[in-house]
């Protein structure tokens, strides 16, 4: 099954019932899918106008209660910014998919991982967070989705999941028995007619500057609990490493072939490896470098989570970076040469 | 073990099929699999590739640096992808429309020409069925037997009524490469 379709039919057994999507590479094959699966199961599924109408129609789904998502690719995930600051302004739910292509501007449709920053760093306008889940396998999609709705709706915030045109497009063998049928959650905030109660209201107008720096810490609260309880990440042959790759997505797949190809050659590489882009798992980070281990940054990128990086160490352990930004997908075997290039650079350093 | 293969050619000769049928034949024998197709701009006519991945193991990368096999459906394709091959490698070239002429002499190249083949049997649409039965032959990366048996539910429903023609195809491939 393709990335896209997996994904779908994640999101349609964690209890989806709204999806709603404009058409972009590389993601297309999800709307399809979603096109097909969601009338099947009595959602409602709308190919909106545009991108800015469907982030617009997963907030109303969400204040009426229904679990809703959206996807798109990077241009049209700009388009996305201002609603997604709606509903973490609004503290409402929804799930927010965007497989990334290259960039910027209109770019092109390769893989490419250029918007860790407007992922990561709200994306939109305003004092706000949202989690930002990166799934490096089809397989795993079965894993992130359900827990991005999960998220979505424990902490009432948007979920980012941050994928690329090669995870979408990728076709693995896929098993979705462990996805687990949706808990439920008291919504004792949706609209849904005030009968025999007194009448709610959620908005994100707030011209009162104390009120709106109440809710602004009230926010914040929030944020540090996510930060708390929220970081997820795998290691692979991180104790005896001396270099330790950090990638992520479909960056760490073709890292895990090089260390692969490393290990074979008996250089000492791990790696670790983020799920959670946002929050950052900055303690294992901070925890490695203390062992005395160098860090090799991997991204499709010119460098974002480099930066990440360099903050989860405050000064501590040195960082190597290589990056292949506009849609190029380098094989292990280039990635191979440069990992060994730096760890053999770095032993002469230390010698 | 992990055996990587990129199948090329022209859009429209079947190319992603021929990578599609394989993947999910290995899947159904219970191997690892990955499947990555290029994607998006490609047109009918331009050109079209596909990597497959099959192993024992989990698969780290989908995209493969030294593939042990390469299928080339058109001369372009060839020219770019011999040189990816690793050494030792073997690339399966269609050579009714390809001058199989390469400069490494550390791969082999076998060459099978499928469009002829295919003509004669009636259908040029057949060509990526023979190319694979020669492929399978040449790389047993799955059981030809298996492939056969199995063949209505790794091509699909859409493909029901295909199945003898198919079948015929892999067949006059898997035999050619067996003389």
């Amino acid at each position: 099954m393709s990335g896209n379709a997996a994904l779908g039919e994640a999101a349609i057994l964690a209890g989806c019932t709204c999806y709603f999507g404009y058409p972009i590479t590389p993601q297309n094959e999800l709307t399809e899918y979603m096109a097909k699966r969601v009338p099947e199961t009595g959602g409602v599924f709308i190919q909106s106008e545009s991108e800015i109408a469907a982030i617009n129609m997963v907030l109303g789904a969400s204040v009426a209660g229904a679990r809703a998502m959206t996807s798109s690719s990077s241009p049209g995930m700009s388009l996305k910014q201002e609603g997604i600051s709606y509903l973490a302004a609004d503290e409402l739910p929804a799930v927010v998919v965007d497989m990334v292509r290259g960039g910027p501007g209109m770019g092109n449709i390769s893989p490419a991982q250029s918007d860790y920053f407007q992922a990561t760093r709200g994306g939109g306008h305003g004092d706000y967070k949202t989690i930002v889940l990166a799934p490096g396998s089809v397989q795993e999609l079965t894993e992130v989705v359900p827990l991005a709705f999960d998220l979505a709706d424990e902490y009432r915030n948007p979920v980012i999941i941050l994928g690329d045109g090669m995870l979408g497009q990728m076709m693995e063998p896929v098993s979705f028995e462990n996805i687990k049928p949706p808990k439920k959650y008291q919504k004792d905030y949706i609209l849904t007619g005030a009968k025999d109660r007194p009448s709610r209201m959620v908005r994100s107008l707030l011209f009162d500057t104390k009120e709106e720096e109440e809710h602004n810490w009230k926010l914040f609260r929030k944020y540090q609990r996510m930060e708390r309880n929220e970081v997820r990440y795998e290691t692979f042959l991180l104790d005896d490493a001396e270099m330790v790759v950090v990638a992520y997505g479909t960056g760490a797949r073709i890292a895990k072939g090089a260390i692969k190809r490393l290990r074979q050659e008996n250089l000492k590489v791990g790696m670790i490896r983020p799920i959670t882009l946002w929050p950052f798992p900055a303690k294992i980070m901070k925890e490695t470098a203390q062992n005395g281990a160098e860090f090799f940054v991997f991204e499709m990128s010119a460098g974002q989570m480099v930066e990440d990086v360099r903050l989860a160490l405050e000064g501590k352990g040195h960082i190597h970076f290589y990056g292949r930004p506009g849609g190029v997908i380098p094989t292990p075997i280039e990635l191979f040469r440069a990992i060994s290039r730096h760890y053999y650079q770095s032993r002469r350093g230390k010698k | 073990m992990t055996i990587k293969t990129i199948f090329s050619g022209f859009g429209g000769q079947g190319v992603l099929s021929m990578g599609f049928t394989l993947a999910n034949a290995a899947m159904l024998e219970g191997k690892y699999v990955t499947y990555l197709p290029s994607y998006g701009v490609e047109v009918r006519g331009g050109t079209a590739n596909c990597t497959v991945v099959v192993s024992d193991e989990e698969i780290a990368s989908p995209v493969a640096s030294e593939p042990e096999f390469v299928v080339a459906m058109n001369q372009p394709s060839f020219a770019r992808f011999q040189s990816v091959l690793t050494s030792g490698g073997l690339i399966c070239v269609n050579s009714s429309i390809v001058n199989t002429t390469s400069a490494r002499g550390d791969i082999e190249v076998l060459a099978v020409p499928t469009s002829d083949l295919a003509e004669k049997m009636g259908t040029i649409k057949v060509a990526n069925m023979i190319m694979l039965g020669a492929f399978l032959k040449a790389s047993n990366i799955v059981a030809f037997d298996f492939m056969l048996n199995n063949l209505q539910e790794i091509l699909g429903e859409g493909k029901a009524k295909m199945i003898k023609l198919n079948r015929q195809a892999l067949e006059a491939g898997y035999t050619f490469v067996k003389e």
